[in-house]
Parts: C-alpha cells; sequence; structure tokens
C-alpha cells in the first residue's frame, strides 16, 4: 500500500530545510538568528506532526517504512535534539561562519536520516538512511572550513565514515545471499528455515553489519575517529553527533537486531558482549587522560556506548520478554543520555562563546565566575556517572536491571565498576571548577538568558527523569512494544 | 486519615525538610548570609523535633515497621511489576534510634557551622542534601530508593570537604569519595543480582525479605552475595581492612561535616549490613558472620592501637571512630540479640559521641589553627568548659558507667562473650587501649605546663556551648536511663531473621 499519508512530519522538516538554505540564497544578508529560530519552529512543528501518529498501528510503506511508535519516539527525540541545537548554535555560528543556511538545513536533513534508521524494515532503506545520517554530519563536522582542525576532523570521518559504509554493504550482501531477501521479516523467516551449512556465512555476515553500525555509534575498537571528530567540529555538532547519531545508531540496531537476526542471536550475541565490554573499559581508560573537554566528552561517550550495548546483548542472551524490558530501558536511558549531554554542551559552548577555551583547566574557577553554568555542568556530569537525583541514576539502574540474566552478570558487574572508573574523571572537572580559584582577572559574567533558559530547562529535565521516571519508562515501554509485537509472532513460529 | 497513616506524614515531612531546606537556599542569594543561616537554624530545629517525636511515639509493643506510607512511584512497566518502586517510608526499632541520632548531630552541626564566611549558601544546600540523604536511608523500605538516598548521602561529601576542608583537603576528599562509591559499585552489583534472583518484579524490601523467607534465595546464592552487600556497606562503616579513608577524611573535613560524617553517616554502613545484609539474606549471613567477626576485632584493636601513637586530635578521634566502628561489627557478628542490640546502641552511642569531640577539636582548631597535641599543654586552667565537655565525651569513649559507651558496649561484650568468648576477651583488652589514648590526650593537652601562646584562647562560645550541651544531653541519658532506648532497638532486633535470643 502506498500511503504517502504517514511521511507528512518529514515533509514538513525536509520542506523546512529547503525553505531556510533557499531564504539565504535569495536573501543573502539574513539575520542568522532568524535561520536559527526558523529551524526551532520547524522541528516544533515536525514533533507536533509526529504526535498525530501515536499509536496508529500498521502504518508501513511496501513493507519498507513503518511508522508505529517507535518511529514516533525517534521523531520526536530528533526534533527536540535540532531544536536545542539549533539554539545552542546561533552565536557559535554568527561569529564564526559566513553562511549558515546550509548548516541549518542540514541539521534537519540529518534528523530525517535518523528518523528512517528507527523506521527501516529493509536493509536498503537502513542503509540509505543511515548514509544520509552521515552524508550530513561529514558536512556539519567540517562546516568551519577555515578551521584546519575542523577540516581534518571531517575528513578524518568521512574516511573511516566510508570505510565502515563498505563493511556493512558486505556485510548485508551476505545475509542477502544467505536469506534471498532484504526485507526483515522474509530474513526473520528464512534465517529460521536456513539449514546448518550457511553457519560460516551468516556469522561473518552479522559481524560485517556489527562492525558497521559499531563504527556508527563509535564502538571500541571502531571508535578511533570519534575523539577527532568531536574535538574539530564546531561544538553544537560535537552535542550532536554525540546524541543524535548515537541514537540514530541505536533506533537501528534496535528494530534490526529484535526482528530479523534475534532469531540467530547464539551466532551474534557474544560478539556484542565482548564489543560492550571492550568498548566501554577503553571508553572510561582512555577519558581519564584527556585534558580537552571536547575530548573527554568523546571518550566518555564511548563509555556510554558501551553501557547501552549491554542492552543489545541481553537481548541476544534473554528470552523475549527480557528483550523488550531491557529495550524499553535503553530508549529511557537514551532519552536521559541526551537530555544531560545537551545539559553539558549548551554549558561548553557559552563557555567557549565567551573565553574561547575548551581545555579542562579553562574551567578554573567557574564555581566563581558563572555558578550558573558550573551547576550545569555538575548536573550533567553526574547524570553521566549514575548518582541519584539525576537523569542516569535511574535510567543506568532499570538498564542494568532489566539487562541481569544469568549469562551476563559479569558484564553488568563490569558496567558498574565502569562507572565507576568514570566518576574519577567527573571529579577532575568538578575540581577545576570548585576547589581552585579563578585565574587573574576573571570576573563575573552574566550569561545570554535563551542560554540560561535552555540550561535551566535542561538540567530541569535531567532531575525530572531522575527523580520520576515513570511516565518517561511508560513511554519507552509504548515505543518498544511494536518491536516485539512482531517478536512474540515470531517466537510463535519457533 | 487514621493514626498511622499521619504518622506516615510526619515521616515524610522529616525526609522532606532538609531537602526543601535545600531548596530554599538555592533560591536566596549568596549575599545574604544571615537569612542562610536562618533558614538552616529553622530547619534543623524543626527536624530534631520531628526526630524526637518519631523515636518516641513508636510503639515498642508494636514492633515491625510502624509509622508506614506507601506511595506507588512507578509500577506494571518494563521490568517492573506490581508495586515495582514504591515510595515506602516507615521506621522499624532500629531506624527510629538512628533517626533520632540524625536529628540530635545534624542540629548540632548546623549551630556550629554558624561561623562558616565563606560561600555558606553552597555549604549548607550540600550539607541538607547530605542529612535529607541520611534520613532517606533510614526511612526506605524500598530498594530502590534505599540505595537512591545512600548514594545521595555520600555524593556531596567531595565539595564539602574539598572546599571547606583544611589539612590535605583535595587528597582526602578525592579518596573518600572514591573509596565509598567503589563501596557503592559492590552494593549495586548485589542489588541487580537480588532483584533477578527473587524474580517478583519489585524493589520493596518487606516484599523481598517475604521472597527470602520463602526460599528465593538459595543458599550458595546467599553465600555469594552477601559479601558484595557487607564489604559495600562495610566501606562506609570503616570496617577493616576498608576503613583507609576514615582518618584522611576526618582529618581534612570541615567541623560540622566530620561531625555528621562520623556521627551519622558511618552509621549508614552498618544500618546497611543490617537491611540488605541480615534480613535479606539470613543464611549468608550465618556462613560469614565469623569472618566479620574476625575483621570487627581486628578494627576496633587496631583502631585503638593506631589511636595510641598519633599526634593530631582529628586522627585520634578518625582511629579511635575506626575502633568503635570495630565494635558495632562485633556486635553485629554474634548474632545475638544482645549483641546486636549493643551494636545499633553504639552506633546512637559512638554517633554522639564522636560528633561531640569533633565540635570541640573545631572549636579549638578555629582559633589555635594547631591539631599537633605536642603545641599544646595546660588548656585545662584556659579553656575549662572545653576540657569538661571534652573529659565526658572521652570518658563515654572509654565506656565509663552513667555515660552512654557503657549501656553500648557492656551489651556488645555479654552478646560477644555468649557466642565467641575468645574474642570477648580481646574486645575488652581493645576497651583497655582506648583508656590508654584517652588519658594520654589528656595528660598532655590539659595539664601540664601552659603554653604562653595560648593564653589568649577564648572558652566555648555560646552557640556552641548549646551544641555540645544537647550532644552531652544524649550521651548522659543514655547512659542513666537506657530502657527507652534499648526496648525500641531490641524489640525489633530480636525478630531479625537468624538472631538467637540470649537475653
Amino acid at each position: 500500500m502506498r500511503d504517502y499519508t504517514i511521511f507528512i512530519p518529514e515533509f514538513v522538516a525536509a520542506g523546512g530545510a529547503v525553505l531556510i538554505i533557499a531564504l539565504e540564497l535569495i536573501w543573502p544578508r539574513i539575520r542568522r538568528d532568524i535561520l536559527a529560530t526558523l529551524t526551532v519552529l520547524v522541528s516544533l512543528g515536525w514533533i507536533g506532526a509526529s504526535l498525530a501518529y501515536i499509536g496508529m498501528g500498521d502504518n508501513n510503506f511496501q513493507g519498507l517504512i513503518q511508522v508505529d511508535n517507535f518511529t514516533t519516539f525517534f521523531r520526536i527525540l530528533a526534533g527536540g535534539i535540532i531544536a536545542v541545537v539549533a539554539i545552542m548554535s546561533a552565536t557559535y555560528m554568527r561569529d564564526r561562519a559566513k553562511t549558515a543556511s546550509e548548516y541549518y538545513g542540514l541539521l534537519l536533513v540529518a534528523g530525517i536520516g535518523m528518523v528512517y534508521m528507527a523506521a527501516a524494515r529493509e536493509l536498503i532503506t537502513a542503509y540509505i538512511s543511515l548514509e544520509l545520517l552521515s552524508f550530513s554530519l561529514y558536512i556539519l563536522v567540517g562546516y568551519l572550513k577555515r578551521d584546519a582542525l575542523s577540516s581534518e576532523a571531517s575528513l578524518k570521518y568521512i574516511l573511516l565514515g566510508a570505510f565502515s559504509s563498505a563493511f556493512l554493504l558486505y556485510g548485508i550482501s551476505l545475509i542477502y545471499g544467505i536469506t534471498q531477501t532484504t526485507y526483515y521479516d522474509g530474513i526473520a523467516d528464512a534465517l529460521l528455515a536456513r539449514s546448518g551449512d550457511t553457519d560460516a556465512a551468516a556469522v561473518v555476515g552479522f559481524m560485517l553489519i556489527l562492525t558497521g553500525v559499531g563504527f556508527k555509534v563509535s564502538a571500541a575498537p571502531f571508535h578511533m575517529w570519534a575523539p577527532d571528530a568531536y574535538e574539530g567540529a564546531p561544538i553544537p555538532i560535537t552535542a550532536f553527533l554525540s546524541t543524535l547519531s548515537k541514537a540514530a545508531g541505536f533506533a537501528l540496531i534496535l528494530r534490526l537486531f529484535t526482528s530479523a537476526i534475534q532469531v540467530d542471536a547464539v551466532e551474534w550475541r557474544w560478539a556484542v558482549a565482548l564489543l560492550s565490554a571492550a568498548t566501554m573499559v577503553v571508553g572510561n581508560l582512555m577519558a581519564i587522560q584527556q585534558t580537552n573537554l571536547k575530548r573527554l566528552v568523546a571518550y566518555s561517550s564511548i563509555g556510554q556506548v558501551g553501557y547501552m550495548l549491554v542492552v543489545v546483548a541481553a537481548i541476544g542472551y534473554g528470552d523475549p520478554e527480557v528483550g523488550r524490558d531491557a529495550s524499553s530501558a535503553l530508549l529511557l536511558h537514551i532519552v536521559g543520555y541526551v537530555v544531560s549531554t545537551l545539559a553539558l554542551f549548551t554549558a561548553i559552548t557559552a563557555i567557549y562563546n565567551r573565553t574561547g577555551d575548551d581545555s579542562i583547566p579553562g574551567l578554573r574557577g567557574l564555581a566563581e565566575t558563572q555558578p550558573f553554568l558550573a551547576l550545569v555542568i555538575v548536573v550533567s556530569l553526574f547524570s553521566f556517572a549514575g548518582l541519584p537525583f539525576f537523569a542516569g541514576f535511574a535510567t543506568k539502574l532499570f538498564m542494568f536491571q532489566s539487562s541481569t540474566t544469568d549469562g551476563l552478570l559479569w558484564l553488568i558487574a563490569l558496567a558498574v565498576v565502569n562507572s565507576f572508573v568514570s566518576l574519577y574523571y567527573y571529579l577532575m572537572i568538578l575540581r577545576q571548577m570548585y576547589l581552585f580559584d579563578p585565574p587573574e582577572g576573571a570576573a563575573r559574567w552574566r550569561l545570554n538568558p535563551v542560554m540560561w533558559c535552555m540550561g535551566a530547562a535542561l538540567i530541569g529535565a535531567t532531575i525530572a527523569i531522575g527523580v520520576y521516571p515513570g511516565p518517561f519508562f511508560e513511554a519507552a515501554a509504548h515505543a518498544t512494544e511494536p518491536l516485539y509485537q512482531q517478536g512474540a509472532d515470531l517466537l510463535v513460529q519457533r | 486519615m487514621d493514626y498511622d497513616e499521619a504518622q506516615g506524614y510526619v515521616v515524610l515531612s522529616t525526609l522532606c525538610m532538609p531537602l526543601l531546606a535545600a531548596l530554599i537556599i538555592l533560591f536566596i542569594p549568596g549575599s545574604k548570609k544571615m537569612a542562610i543561616r536562618y533558614v538552616s537554624l529553622i530547619a534543623a530545629t524543626a527536624m530534631l523535633g520531628l526526630s524526637i517525636y518519631i523515636f518516641t511515639a513508636y510503639q515498642v509493643a508494636g514492633a515491625g515497621i510502624q509509622m508506614e506510607l506507601q506511595w506507588p512511584w512507578v509500577e506494571n512497566v518494563g521490568f517492573l511489576g506490581e508495586d515495582g518502586i514504591t515510595l515506602h517510608l516507615g521506621v522499624d526499632g532500629i531506624s527510629a534510634l538512628l533517626v533520632l541520632l540524625n536529628g540530635i548531630v545534624s542540629f548540632a552541626a548546623t549551630i556550629v557551622s554558624w561561623k562558616i564566611d565563606f560561600r555558606p549558601k553552597d555549604f549548607f544546600i550540600l550539607f541538607w542534601v547530605l542529612v535529607g540523604g541520611v534520613y532517606g536511608t533510614f526511612f526506605s523500605f524500598d530498594l530502590f530508593f534505599w540505595f537512591f538516598f545512600y548514594e545521595l548521602a555520600v555524593v556531596p561529601l567531595y565539595l564539602l570537604i574539598g572546599v571547606w576542608g583544611s589539612t590535605r583537603k583535595e587528597y582526602g576528599a578525592m579518596k573518600l569519595t572514591l573509596m565509598l562509591v567503589g563501596g557503592s559499585v559492590l552494593i549495586w552489583i548485589g542489588i541487580f543480582a537480588v532483584f533477578h534472583e527473587a524474580n517478583i518484579g519489585t524493589f520493596s524490601l518487606p516484599a523481598l525479605y517475604e521472597a527470602a523467607e520463602n526460599g528465593a534465595f538459595s543458599t550458595n546464592f546467599q553465600r555469594t552475595f552477601f559479601p558484595f552487600f557487607v564489604v559495600g556497606c562495610g566501606v562506609l562503616a570503616a570496617l577493616w581492612p576498608f576503613h583507609t579513608w576514615s582518618p584522611d577524611g576526618h582529618m581534612s573535613a570541615p567541623t560540622a561535616v566530620s561531625m555528621v560524617h562520623a556521627g551519622v553517616l558511618m552509621k549508614l554502613g552498618a544500618f546497611g549490613i543490617i537491611r540488605l545484609g541480615i534480613q535479606l539474606l539470613p543464611e549468608g549471613a550465618a556462613f560469614w558472620m565469623p569472618g566479620l567477626m574476625v575483621l570487627g576485632v581486628i578494627g576496633a584493636v587496631y583502631g585503638a592501637t593506631a589511636a595510641l601513637t598519633q599526634r593530631d586530635f582529628k586522627l585520634i578521634s578518625g582511629y579511635s571512630s575506626v575502633s568503635h566502628m570495630g565494635y558495632v561489627i562485633m556486635g553485629l557478628a554474634t548474632m545475638n540479640d544482645v549483641g546486636v542490640t549493643g551494636a545499633v546502641l553504639q552506633m546512637f552511642s559512638h554517633g554522639v559521641m564522636t560528633a561531640l569531640v569533633f565540635l570541640l577539636i573545631g572549636a579549638l582548631y578555629d582559633q589555635a589553627h594547631t591539631r599537633d597535641l605536642k603545641d599544646y599543654g595546660g588548656i585545662a586552667k584556659i579553656m575549662p568548659a572545653w576540657v569538661v565537655f571534652y573529659t565526658v565525651a572521652g570518658l563515654a569513649n572509654v565506656g565509663l558507667p552513667g555515660l552512654s559507651g557503657f549501656t553500648a558496649e557492656f551489651h556488645i561484650f555479654v552478646g560477644t562473650f555468649h557466642s565467641y568468648p575468645l574474642f570477648g576477651g580481646l574486645a575488652i583488652f581493645a576497651a583497655a587501649l582506648a583508656a590508654g589514648y584517652m588519658l594520654r590526650m589528656f595528660s598532655i593537652v590539659f595539664f601540664g605546663p601552659t603554653n604562653p601562646r595560648w593564653a589568649d584562647l577564648k572558652d566555648l562560645r555560646p552557640l556552641e556551648a548549646m551544641g555540645a550541651v544537647t550532644l552531652l544531653a544524649a550521651i548522659v541519658l543514655m547512659g542513666v536511663w537506657w530502657a527507652p532506648f534499648t526496648d525500641r532497638v531490641a524489640a525489633t532486633v530480636t525478630h531479625l531473621p537468624g538472631v538467637i535470643g540470649i537475653a
């Protein structure tokens, strides 16, 4: 059935993107702030349009794309992230780039890529959506073209990204070779029926797919691009990379791993568990040594990806009930992580706009010069570390608890130990801000009211999720339901 | 609204009071220092009143959990079933006593913090969050919230010590935070395992206790995971060999933080051993308790021995805390009603006594800026009131009859002699060492030749005296009329799983 109405929210977003780019072409001297405001309005419109699809059951387009609660969840998330990043970018980009329309347009396009990664129920569609996201990000990372670091980051990101796409495609082709189809449902049926002589091809196919998506979410040992890209990119884009691009990776993984290849979990689950273990250890140990704030966040977010992969391992090891509960906890965790990360980057951007310094010692004495931003940073870091009152406490506890299966207890224990290690380097940042006096001549400064409101709203959300996670968790559970309705059907077949 | 429900709201308001105080102070400009202090004082007084009310209103005859309040928080979603997470507040005999302790100590700590002039706003916000975390841990009968508040009580310490502390404060703060959070990692793993093993989809502690009674946890499981809870909580309780943060942390901490920390926070650890260890995994407790007894005795003797040779006031108190917490561990390890009751009494006794000692050390240090014993001499002539208070606290520390230390230690020794006669002897030896280090300090500091350098030291100021009197009253009351204390605790202790009656 060709039902084009299910794409209306993305028509809004894409139309907005085109409009924003066209505006600057027609009217080159338009104020950049207007473009940022327009982006915010478009993404709010996008969210508004998506709300109409909540609870709508069977909305699929030719079996390629499915609009269900899961997709709606990521539509709302994408709209929210883009709105926040656009506000964050307003001052930053005005000071640093000659043109800005492509920048804001591409934010929206990247968001569309993420939504279809979540919605795709067919491998080629998923791949194209992923590339849409990646290409937008390549450009955004290198957007400050006069800045050598930015260009270098973009080049590294493109080269390694292309490399990983090749892995992914090769994996897809092997799976296609075994199953004769690229549709997730068809793959599941074919894998269920396959004979033992395709084991080797299946394992290699799964590993290649895992490598490909592992690159995208920057799981170790495929994480090398992340610190450089994070450091070189404009700061709001670093925020974008560590929220939207990771969430998108997990959207794709969840849809793919819970439906198409769930039946063959025995062949890939050990690799996911190892990947998860390696990622959290590497991320956290490397983060300890960093002196640049953006690089530190890059490694710390690699560590966070390690925790999130625990859920994917649990999907492989547990029964569908464990998988469903763990996936909904993962969605909740992603929301908490995204909100905390955006809060952190709001603060970093505001500080960078003021001081032009993004090193950790540059935060020295922030509690005296700008106590509000120091508070925002503390809240987000404590949320990452999983301390109470903040999102990370509840979401991590839920995520690890629901992933606890007999075979994975060691991984859960490792994750908890790692989140303890992470507290050390978060405290080192805290130490700079609170324990040391500001440098000579640094005076208290006022924060732009827009940034103040956004920071306050984001820490408010972080605390709300941490203290009263119920409604958020329910929303996440509703979003994962459709994944496992299909999963339950498969279970009956098995 | 019936009586019990109304009392539940008393418990809820006691929990909310410190958090509310923190919130109010957050919105007071930092320059209005007096306003911040008055808000804190009002909150502290209200909390003291509420704590005394909760303690007296706890009915010995009823035993069990009283003043309950249960609100659903998150349920029937994801892995959580019916009553998945509930805000389940209440007190039993053990927590009633510890709540009283928290009320008294935080009141005294607030009034001695009056003189803090460096960023008092931030100080009091963090301080009240810490106190709120402590109340929450004592009140919670839900594993999620228990752990939530337990962590909440630990986290503010880093900044409280790092910013307002003295003597190697950065080192002390980092070491303390990392060790304590490291301990909670173990608790966290234990919680995952217990929830998964019980498989009833709820964090409610009474429900988990019931599951434990019905054999949800196999013997092997209990033996494997009991150490996770005991070592995890034991770090906070300064269980030897995980005590090393304690002397450093106490040395670096500002007065009020030392008071609350040594006075109440360390008790959270021992309380956790009861709540999570003994109540949740009784077979594991039965298996591991002899080992814990050994660690407790080593702690008691080691702490006392180390205190004998220290020259810093705070280090003496730090090591004596290790020693006294060793007694608490011993009392718990006896697993008989007298010993465990003694352990809980000792938590209270050590709490008020140590808080008083740290208050006095703070009062001296703020004027003299040295804590080296050798710098002092003949202080009795210059600060008579100070010396009287210190002597009483010190004698309570040694276990003089008529003061709280005696009541508590007597119970512990009786319990220990009953179950482990040999260790009982060693414990008495540690008590003798305590007399040694206390008297040594008295003789060096209080008496001897007067150092002219200290001629203009002032005696206790009214606020400090007020705090000291509050604490002293608790010490004497428990020493002289211990029935209200022992009755409440014993009523609950006898119902703990695995605890045998010898009284």
